[in-house]
């Protein structure tokens, strides 16, 4: 039954991108060829004017793009034209050095607020406000203080990957069911030992959900941040090919930056479930 | 031995009140336990059952009084007194060796990886959870589950073992079940027990002493019942035992009626608190009315300590020592 259900969920799946496609394709035909016009006129003129072309891409002009990229994504033909691959590289390099260091930085505090009354209640007042800036809104004061435009990219993904790490790890290490505190509280278990011996198991779940929800937002950050700062990386990509008026390219980045994001998503997702217990 | 290897002195416990002032859940209770007993406290909810359990585990402070364990006043939560939590509290991530270990390894902290599963697996095998020891708490029947509670309290060698409703949750047939092995622990081993209960029967049949608790709030004990059943007693024929019925209504009258109107019942005379009576339900008379056999429980009071059985229990060699 399960099996039949994924199965035609599948053929539904497939349809709708089908219909999608065709759509697209349909819309994308362009009109042929329009009114004769002088030849010497005509090679003045671009295809969507002489031949009636549509000014988008249809789909099998992204997907020649997308296989043109996947035969040679490393290639670096200088500063602007460099491999989809090799801009890849850059940005998953930059949102995973931020995350780390959001991590290294996030998981302790957040321990230190779930366990203790007087810092959760001392360190509010910051989360509170700190959490609800707009990442990109630090970027001039990163450049300005950092003067390296590739480490204030780093800088604005750890800003932002750290606060929904802290918040569930500080959560989850509050909410950590009573009776296994006091099963180590009638087995005299010290506080250290307690901290990872008790409370990480019991709140690495959560700890997880949140670092799942950081990565997705930093993902969507390193994209805007590296159309900012410029020189590598895939959010540079889309706008150098903005820049070129290359809507088949743009097209494709859309495209891998969504893939990348659900792959980084899933590695997560599975994180969260072998560390999940049923009781 | 002594009478007194546990003795609660007077506890009290106050709760601020909402609109200033104070609640009081208890007031002034005193009980001394003797090694190797088996008392259940039994009582209407909200008398503070457990918090005296908690105050005995170390996991709830007193108001005033103390309660002394083996000579030294209580201050806070010791691996010489095991609980056995109602809802099992097991570590999910553990199997169930890792959460018996865990708790080998809390107590003996330079124990070897050898010695800490060998301890570990004799308690496993006393509960009767051998073949497992891999298996997660998430894949145990919740009779399993509280097996394994039990080997984990026990496997500590605690001198008291301390059981808030350890089998309300259960089925009958396995609550039943699980009594048998406590009672046959507790008799191999001599170890001393202390058990909230509602179950009146489970108490007849696991306790030595059974204290009756008056409703709260200011709860006090009323009396404690010295259970007159023979120390052998099997579940299957207990409620043949001519005295079982006599027990059995003196304790159901008192939490019916009495527990409510104890205060009345007291009015005029001094219920010393410092000494709680202690009842010893006798044989019922028999009484035939109208073809119908009933039967009257006749209560004398007795002041003398029961003497406890402990043949037997050093050749077991898990037999615990009082000293």
């Amino acid at each position: 039954m399960s099996q039949s259900l994924t199965l035609r969920a599948g053929v539904v799946s497939l349809a709708i991108f089908g219909l999608f496609v065709g759509a697209w394709h349909l819309a994308t035909m362009g009109s042929g060829p329009v009114a004769a016009m002088d030849p010497e006129y005509a090679k003045l003129m671009g295809a969507t004017a002489t031949q009636g072309k549509s000014t988008m891409p249809g789909p099998l002009d992204v997907a020649q793009k997308i296989w043109e990229h996947l035969k040679n994504p490393f290639y670096d033909r200088g500063p602007n034209d460099k491999g989809i691959g090799i801009q890849l590289a850059f940005s998953i390099a930059r949102v995973l050095t931020g995350y780390l260091l959001a991590v290294i930085v996030a998981i302790p505090i957040g321990f230190l607020i779930g366990m203790s009354p007087i810092m959760n209640r001392a360190l509010d007042p910051f989360i509170q406000i700190l959490k609800p800036i707009s990442p990109l809104a630090w970027m001039p004061l990163a450049l300005y203080t950092i003067k390296d435009s590739s480490l204030s990219s780093i800088f604005v993904i750890f800003i932002c990957s750290v606060w929904p790490m802290m918040i569930n790890t500080a959560f989850g290490v509050s909410a950590v069911r009573k009776e296994w505190l006091n099963v180590a509280k009638t087995l005299e278990v010290g506080t250290l030992r307690r901290a990872f011996t008790i409370i990480l198991p019991a709140a690495a779940p959560t700890i997880l959900t949140g670092m799942r929800i950081s990565i997705g937002i930093a993902w969507l950050v390193i994209v805007a941040a590296e159309m900012l700062v410029g020189g590598t990386g895939i959010g540079y990509f889309v706008w150098n090919e903005w820049n070129n008026l290359s809507i088949t390219n743009v097209i494709t980045a859309i495209l891998v930056i969504g893939l990348v994001g659900m792959l980084l998503d899933q590695i997560l997702a599975r994180a969260t479930r072998l560390v999940t217990f049923p009781e | 031995m002594t009478d007194k290897f546990i003795s609660i002195e007077g506890i009290t416990k106050r709760f601020p009140a909402p609109g200033g002032g104070h609640t009081t859940v208890f007031e002034d209770l005193w009980l001394s336990m003797a090694c190797g007993e088996f008392t259940c406290i039994i009582g209407h909810s909200g008398c503070g059952k457990t918090t005296v359990l908690n105050i005995l585990a170390g996991l709830d402070r007193t108001s005033s009084g103390a309660v002394i364990v083996d000579n030294q006043a209580i201050e806070g939560p010791s691996l010489d007194r095991a609980v056995i939590f109602q809802s099992h509290a097991l570590l999910p991530w553990r199997s169930v060796l890792g959460n018996v270990a865990y708790a080998v390894s809390s107590k003996w902290r330079k124990y070897s990886r050898q010695d800490i599963s060998a301890q570990a697996q004799k308690f496993i095998d006393l509960v009767g959870l051998t073949g497992s020891e891999h298996k997660r708490p998430a894949e145990l029947s919740g009779g399993m589950k509280q097996r394994v509670g039990i080997a984990r309290a026990l496997s500590i060698e605690p001198k008291i073992m301390l059981m808030d409703e350890p089998f309300s949750a259960l089925d009958a047939l396995t609550r039943g079940t699980l009594q048998d092995e406590v009672r046959r622990i507790c008799l191999e081993t001599g170890q001393t027990a202390f058990m909230i209960t509602h179950d009146v029967d489970e108490a007849i049949y696991l306790a030595d002493r059974i204290v009756l608790m008056t409703n709260g709030p200011e709860a006090v004990m009323a009396e404690v019942v010295e259970n007159p059943l023979p120390k052998d007693r099997n579940r299957n024929d207990i409620h043949k035992n001519p005295l079982y019925y006599g027990v059995r209504n003196h304790i159901i009258d008192f939490l019916v009626t009495r527990s409510k109107n104890f205060a009345a019942e007291m009015a005029g005379r001094t219920h010393d608190r410092r000494n709680v009576p202690i009842v010893r339900p006798g044989a019922p008379e028999p009484v035939v009315a109208a073809g119908t056999l009933s039967v009257v429980p006749q209560s004398r009071p007795n002041q003398e300590q029961s003497s406890l059985v402990q043949t037997g229990l050093e050749q077991t060699g898990l037999a615990q020592s009082c000293a």
